[in-house]
């Protein structure tokens, strides 16, 4: 079982990959074809770095990315704090709220978007409403719901009693927060910017319902390219982008093992037996 | 001190940005595109989408069930391995998911075209090209690739999360293997079936990228109709009813999925 189990997940993670390996191929083909091996080459990613258009939509996405999970997470943990506070009922209705964008098909989100700032273009008299704007507030308000979502169970894991010590040692709660809080439920935070980075550097679907001409992202001009024939430069950039990525989680993964490793021996010290198990 | 005002710049937030266009959704559903007088001439049409929304349903469905098939064996062997190991596992799950998904659908469609890649190799054995793309079946192909990484996630985290020793109790009150995973493993891991099942469901059926890419006519699906009132038809209120029945049949589904969960609370990723 545990052999069939093993071979299994290796064909699924072929499977996972094939398409990956497909591009990377292809981004050294000498020919336009991607199903037509016509020679190796780099011309490819000259190519790239020549054309003006694909690296500065790229940096379009990470303007908006950076800027809308940052947003997202100031907001988010704000309002992790405050939902803490809140009555169970408060709370239940404000987690319904939070569910929204997080179960309605993200074409459903998009569209409603879309009707809103067409509506408010209209009160306002802006002729082309959709552009930079639009964009940033409709990643934020997709982010904001995987920002609260990992805050809210570290601040549950936190002790409560944590946040009147430092206000009895004579912290304002805004130095609690700042000193002692913060730390407590960083790792949250930051897994839920990381999430929210990523779900909004990637984010095609709704984006695609409300942006505009004057400031287009990467996927969404991916898309408007796939209806005419592929230009192979652009899987150069998407091979640079793999690699990036990859190398950005191993050095995580490494980081972590780190870390995991000197808590094992800090808990070693302490004479706990938790080694033995794993 | 009031903690709970903290929440308010967030709840505003919600309001003008996901409550009120969902309002303005239900507002066009009801509405003529012409004269913008109250109609439910909009919904009336439905009836003629309803084979559309069936194939929708049906090849999420489909999709969905065949993720979890995939997905548990993957997600049961890595949450068996050594930590260093389950780490080098996620890392691979999650890397597709943060990939351009556009991109990666073009890539299976050079594989599976008529003259793709898979197709040129049958060829050169002297052998008749099959037809791998502009159907039911290529459709489904490209919902699994894309999603399946949703469903290996809350699997993984709930099979992981499980304590060994309720399988050595299990093993000790003398379970053979098959009855430990039926009887404890399954039943303990229902949570995080019905979650992965929700995030293939929900963006397959309403996806419209993957059934214009890798599908025909025949496959158009709810997703293509809408988007192509708001980008081409440009009939925003037809659109807007269709997102209307959309969003009420996800609910509706996600709704009875969480049933057979017993309220028990729904693993995340």
């Amino acid at each position: 079982m545990k052999t069939f189990n093993r071979v299994f997940t290796v064909i699924v993670f072929i499977f996972l990959y094939i398409p990956m390996i497909v591009l990377a191929v292809a981004s050294f083909n000498a020919g336009r074809d991607i199903a037509v091996w016509k020679g190796f080459t780099f011309g490819q990613y000259g190519a790239l770095f020549r054309d003006g258009v694909l690296l500065p939509l790229l940096l379009n996405s990470v303007i908006i990315a950076v800027i809308s999970s940052l947003a997202a997470t100031v907001l988010g943990t704000m309002a992790a704090l405050g939902i803490r506070a809140m009555s169970p009922r408060m709370r239940r209705v404000t987690m319904a709220v939070t569910n929204i964008p997080m179960t309605n098909p993200e074409i459903v989100t998009g569209v409603s978007l879309a009707l809103l700032f067409a509506f408010l273009g209209q009160v306002m008299k802006i002729n082309n409403v959709m552009g930079f704007a639009t964009l940033l507030i409709a990643h934020i308000t997709f982010n904001l719901p995987y920002v609260i979502l990992s805050v809210m169970p570290k601040l549950g894991q936190m002790d409560p009693n944590l946040r009147d010590a430092a206000m009895d040692l004579g912290c304002t709660p805004l130095q609690a927060f700042f000193k002692v809080i913060i730390h407590e439920i960083m790792p949250g935070i930051i897994s839920g910017a990381l999430m929210a980075f990523t779900m909004s550097l990637d984010d095609f679907v709704i984006s695609y319902f409300v942006y505009g001409p004057g400031f287009v992202t990467l996927p969404v001009e991916i898309y408007n390219y796939t209806k005419k024939p592929l230009q192979p430069k652009i899987y150069a950039l998407f091979t640079l982008l793999f690699m990036v990525i990859l190398l950005m989680m191993v050095l995580m993964n490494l980081l972590q093992a780190k870390d995991e490793k000197r808590l094992r021996r800090a808990r070693g010290v302490f004479g706990e037996k938790e080694e033995a198990k794993t | 001190m009031k903690s709970r005002s903290l929440a308010t710049p967030y709840l505003i937030w919600m309001l003008i940005f996901t409550v009120v266009p969902l309002g303005i959704v239900v507002w066009f559903a009801f509405t003529d595109s012409v004269t913008g007088a109250f109609t439910l001439g909009n919904l009336a049409r439905m009836g003629t989408y309803l084979p559309i929304f069936v194939k929708s349903l049906w090849l999420a469905v489909i999709s969905s069930v065949i993720c979890l098939a995939v997905g548990y064996p993957v997600a049961y062997y890595i949450a068996g391995t050594s930590p260093s190991r389950q780490r080098f596992f996620y890392m691979l799950v999650m890397l597709p998911m943060c990939m351009s998904f556009l991109l990666r659908t073009l890539a299976w469609v050079s594989l599976l075209e008529d003259t793709g890649i898979i197709n040129n190799f049958i060829r050169s054995l002297g052998l008749q090209p099959l037809p791998l793309i502009r159907n039911d079946g290529a459709v489904v192909l490209g919902m699994v690739y894309n999603y399946l990484p949703y469903m290996i996630m809350p699997l993984y985290t709930v099979l992981i999360k499980m304590d060994d020793k309720l399988i050595e109790a299990a093993e000790d009150l003398g379970c053979t293997p098959t009855q430990v995973f039926a009887r404890v493993t399954l039943p303990l891991s229902v949570p995080g079936i019905i979650s992965g099942l929700t995030m293939v469901f929900v963006p397959a059926v309403s996806t419209f990228y993957i059934s214009q890419k890798m599908g025909s006519s025949g496959t158009t699906l709810i997703g293509d109709v809408i988007e192509s009132q708001f980008k081409a038809a440009y009939n925003p209120n037809l659109g807007a009813a269709l997102s209307l029945v959309l969003m009420a049949m996800v609910l509706l589904c996600v709704a009875v999925m969480n049933r057979f969960s017993d309220g028990e609370e729904v693993a995340t990723i």
